[in-house]
């Protein structure tokens, strides 16, 4: 049997044994991945995030993907209501949450059932054994207990009677009932996970102290709780090996923890500061986009507007209202949403008035998988409303670069008055990873103007006159005297737009409107392409698949094959020199998250066929199916 | 010397300084002329300068008012209107805003928007065009439409109950509700003046005929030589009088409104209208209608409220005096963060 605390993958595990006096050995590994699974109710969530940001505060590299039911409470102790956190912390470079977990802690039957399947072989599991009763055996759908009927052979099982040594440790604390108790099992199992993992307990004795000082029983609970899980591992001979995981070598600067959907919140407040701009955010609650909205209305110090419409139409109709007053006005969403809002889109793209319009895409089609994700609604931004509709749509690859994709999606938008897609996803938006602080001082600032009647010299004023370089039209604001005019959805004459159905004003419009979102691939940046740079295979993504593609890209190229990854972050207009990219190599792979949307986009402008890759399973590719399928292309 | 330069001192503004270079496209007799040139002239009474004033409007005969009036404007989508106009008033609350909306795209298609704008009192003034039928798209049935009605698209007659316009807009709470005839222009203006100077959401029904698809749906009010004994002018603080001798008036019997002859009751007992009442009396004089009641007209409703983009901006103006006015760099600093050296090691 391998070890199970071994990094999948092709890089060799560097273990040291280190010495110990009168206690358990200590071994350096370079990277873990565990995964908490237990009940909804149960806290998996927060104590996956407590593991990682201690993990991260110490300096490792750290990817997390939690796993969530849509059911805010589905019936306990269900395989429905099974929540799952996973984290891969590492001393390396790494680039996803891992393919499977090593470390599997368990907090009741379903989470054992449910999450078993996400165990590397051989691997571990810590499982709370007082959940595994008759009831909760049944619920989970096991015929008999797997922890007694040999199923698990070959697994390294550590029971624990976490939910009875949690009361004893807890017993003796004034005002607490039982079930006051049993919530702050989670805080035991993270306890000892430290224990385990080598980790300092003050970060999370501090957060327990922020969140609960002012609740006595509830904060000696939860700290005692955490004490006991540590010093179970420390005290019980059942643990013979602990494990130090050494900091990452990442690049010099200043770390935190970021999420996809932290950074678009503060990419768009960093955007409208820069812009000299009040923040109008418009959203309409929607899984997985609402903790954007959550995020902006609590940072109304920097003149941020939040609405909370009746709908995702509403939304979208205040954004437009909001760029027409001259705010960096902005909608949230997910794919319904995105839907709903496609006719106004289409109008806030006929009025040509900037705004960023947000879609952290789930599975779907329908109501779909909210919590889930998915890449599929490349070609509703691209195609999916009336007419002719260009609009420029960027992703993402990673969630630190949610921020610096929103700031440049204003910066288009003002630049060619147009609005902005900006394509993230459920992965993506509740992933966290170490993001270095940029330097705020070094960005550039965000130049608009808003033409005065000064410069009109006499004549009338031109809501639809184009700048030369950019083609965008000029952003006059109500209030400003002389400027009044009108604009709406019917086809216009241009400059004037007036209304006109003239058949040469409409084509004109339509060539200018395409024109100008065109325009935007001489400002943005060309295609980069990382490893050979010509050959056999070029891995084509786009969004949040990166680290998946460029971790099986680096393994493929160690092992002595040729591969190449391109990532698109721009998605319309392509970056210039795609096409050229694209010619360079034999064969091209597009692994998507849907059923093959880029892959269309790229064989019907670049007539060059591609291989599809295509998933569509509500979970981020694995390494390995990335491996394989380029195993299996170049044979 | 001096150089040309455009005047940009706010110079008193004329009726004429409100019309446009734009052909106006409705029929020939219908009543949105009326209500336009009702517009231009009371405006410039308002004493708002034109480049602050917005008229938003969605889709539908009505929703073309935008492009004859000579203010800053948005010819927007079907029933939207008042997404964008609440989405502009956050941006900037010191514009006046109008919404142009009518029964089919304010009552149908934009009803849910409706609703929620006047129960956020967002400071808009909404008025709706009412003439009972979808003129645009050539004379289908309304949500206004009375039980009954044949049209191209009912024409066994429509078996739908209407909305009475007033009644959704007080269930909404709305903080001002009144009603005026496109035809009686002098009312129509001094309402249009009331709503301007509301603070909040105004929310104004306007009788509007249709002469092509639906002519003389309001003949029995509009009509002046019946409007006396048809309608009842509401004004605050006065007794509910009406008749064109004045001879009759509106009392309460138990919950229900009677109409009796004013001489044969003391002057006492006749109701006299609140604008400041409580909802519920509101509703009560907005479900009376021919032929039982007068139809009233005039405003029912005024009361302050708190309004929405003032508090959203005022809790922006709380958090920076509480916070301090935020920097980029607090931004992107979180409470947990770490640093990373040159040489792999922490600090
Ligand atoms: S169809 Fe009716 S409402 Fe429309 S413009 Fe003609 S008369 Fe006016």
């Amino acid at each position: 049997m391998s070890d199970p605390h071994a990094p999948n993958g092709a890089a060799a595990s560097a273990v040291a044994e280190a010495p110990a006096v009168g206690a358990p050995n200590v071994d350096e590994v370079e990277s873990v991945i565990i995964r908490f699974a237990g009940d909804s109710g149960d806290g998996m969530q927060l104590t996956g995030t407590q593991f990682t940001n201690t993990a991260a505060v110490v300096g490792n590299d750290i990817s997390t993907m939690p796993d969530f039911p849509a059911e805010i409470r589905a019936p306990a102790g269900t395989l429905a209501g099974v929540s799952g956190f996973q984290v891969h912390f590492s001393s390396l470079d790494i680039l996803t949450p891992g393919d499977a977990a090593q470390v599997l802690v368990a907090m009741n039957p379903a989470a054992l059932k449910s999450a078993l399947s996400e165990l590397v072989p051989g691997g571990t599991i810590i499982v709370n054994t007082d959940e595994f009763n008759a009831s909760n055996l049944k619920k989970a759908a096991y015929a008999t207990n797997p922890l007694e009927d040999g199923s698990l052979k070959g697994y390294k099982i550590h029971p624990v009677p976490l939910t009875r040594l949690n009361r004893d440790a807890l017993k003796d604390i004034e005002g607490l009932t039982t079930k006051d108790m049993d919530r702050s099992k989670n805080l035991f199992a993270l306890g000892l996970s430290f224990w385990i993992y080598d980790r300092p307990l003050d970060n999370t004795l501090h957060w327990i102290e922020e969140k609960f000082g002012k609740k006595p029983a509830i904060f000696e609970a939860n700290r005692r709780a955490l004490m006991a899980g540590y010093h179970f591992g420390e005290t019980t001979e059942a643990f013979q090996r602990r494990f130090h995981i050494p900091p990452a070598n990442l690049a010099a600067g200043q770390y935190r923890k970021i999420t996809g959907n932290e950074a678009v919140a503060i990419g768009l407040v960093a955007a409208a500061v820069l812009a000299d701009k009040s923040l109008v955010y418009c959203s309409y609650p929607i899984t997985p986009a609402s903790d954007i909205l959550h995020s902006l209305a609590a940072l109304k110090n920097y003149d941020v507007r939040t609405f909370q419409a009746e709908d995702e139409i509403a939304a979208m109709g205040a954004a437009i209202g909001a760029a027409f007053g001259g705010a960096f006005a902005v909608t949230g969403t997910s794919g319904p949403g995105l839907a709903l809002k496609s006719e106004a889109m289409n109008l806030a793209l006929v009025l040509e008035l900037p705004m960023v319009i947000v879609d952290v895409q789930r599975g779907g089609p329908s109501t779909g998988s909210p919590t889930k994700t998915e890449q599929s609604d490349l070609l509703q931004a691209m195609f999916g409303r009336n007419g002719e509709s260009p609009l420029p749509i960027l992703a993402p690859a990673t969630p630190g670069e949610c921020f610096d994709i929103t700031v440049l999606a204003f910066r288009l938008a003002a630049r060619i008055m147009s609005p902005v897609v900006v394509l993230s996803d459920g992965y993506l938006a509740n992933s966290a990873e170490p993001w270095r602080i940029p330097d705020v001082g070094a960005m550039a600032p965000i130049q608009i103007g808003h033409p005065t009647a000064i410069g009109l010299n006499g004549t009338g004023y031109l809501p639809f006159a184009r700048d030369a370089e950019t083609m965008a039209r000029p952003w006059a604001l109500p209030g400003t005297p002389g400027l009044e005019h009108r604009i709406g959805g019917l086809s216009k004459e241009p400059g004037t737009g007036n209304v006109s159905y003239d058949p040469t004003h409409t084509q004109q419009m339509n060539d200018e409107r395409r024109a100008k979102v065109a325009g935007l691939a001489d400002y943005l940046p060309e295609q980069d392409v990382y490893g050979p740079e010509s050959g056999d295979l070029l891995v084509l993504g786009w969004g949040g698949t990166f680290g998946a593609l460029r971790q099986a890209v680096i393994q493929a190229n160690a092992q002595g094959r040729s591969v190449a990854h391109a990532h698109v972050r721009y998605l319309n207009p392509f970056p210039r020199n795609l096409a050229a990219v694209l010619g360079r190599y034999k064969q091209v792979l597009v692994p998507e998250l849907n059923g093959g949307q880029l892959a269309l986009l790229i064989q019907g402008r670049f007539l060059k066929p591609v291989i599809q890759l295509e998933k569509l399973q509500g979970q981020p590719f694995r390494i390995s199916e990335i491996r394989a399928k380029i195993d299996e292309i170049l044979g | 010397m001096t150089t040309e330069t455009i005047p940009l001192q706010p110079v008193p503004m004329t009726k004429a300084d409100l019309v446009t270079d734009q052909a106006v496209r409705w029929c020939p007799g219908c009543g949105d002329y009326a209500i336009l040139a009702t517009m231009q002239k009371v405006l410039p009474e308002c004493g708002i300068p034109r480049e602050n004033v917005v008229f938003v409007s969605g889709i539908g005969c009505s929703s073309r008012f935008p492009y004859y009036m000579n203010t800053y404007g948005i010819h927007s989508i079907h029933g939207r209107a008042p997404t964008l106009a609440t989405g502009l008033k956050l941006a900037n609350p010191d514009l006046t805003v109008f919404v142009i909306t009518g029964d089919g795209d304010g009552l149908s298609i934009g009803g849910n928007h409706l609703i929620h704008t006047l129960r956020r009192n967002v400071d808009l003034n909404i008025i709706l065009f009412n003439n009972r039928i979808y003129g645009l798209t050539k004379g289908q049935y309304s949500p206004t439409s009375l039980p009954g009605h044949k049209t191209k698209s009912s024409p066994m007659g429509s078996v739908e109950q209407g909305f009475n316009p007033l009644s959704v807009a007080l269930a909404a709470e709305a903080t001002f509700v009144a009603r005026s005839i496109d035809v009686h222009t002098k009312h129509l203006g001094e309402v249009i003046k009331r709503a301007v100077e509301h603070k909040g959401t105004s929310f104004v029904e306007v009788f509007q005929n249709c002469n092509i698809f639906n002519d003389g749906a309001w003949e029995d009010v509009a009509n002046a030589k019946t409007r006396a004994e048809h309608t009842l002018e509401l004004v605050h603080g006065q007794p509910m009088i009406f008749g064109a001798a004045r001879d009759k008036g509106i009392r309460l019997n138990g919950f229900q409104p009677e109409v009796v002859n004013v001489a044969d009751v003391p002057a006492d007992a006749l109701l006299t209208h609140d604008e400041r009442a409580q909802v519920s009396y509101h509703y009560l004089i907005s479900r009376m209608t021919l032929p039982e009641y007068p139809v009233p007209l005039g405003v029912l409703r005024s009361v302050d409220k708190p309004v929405y983009e003032h508090q959203v901006i005022q809790q922006g103006r709380d958090a920076a005096a509480k916070m301090g006015p935020g920097s980029l760099e607090d931004l992107v600093a979180s409470n947990e963060s770490w640093v990373v050296s040159a040489r792999n090691g922490l600090h």
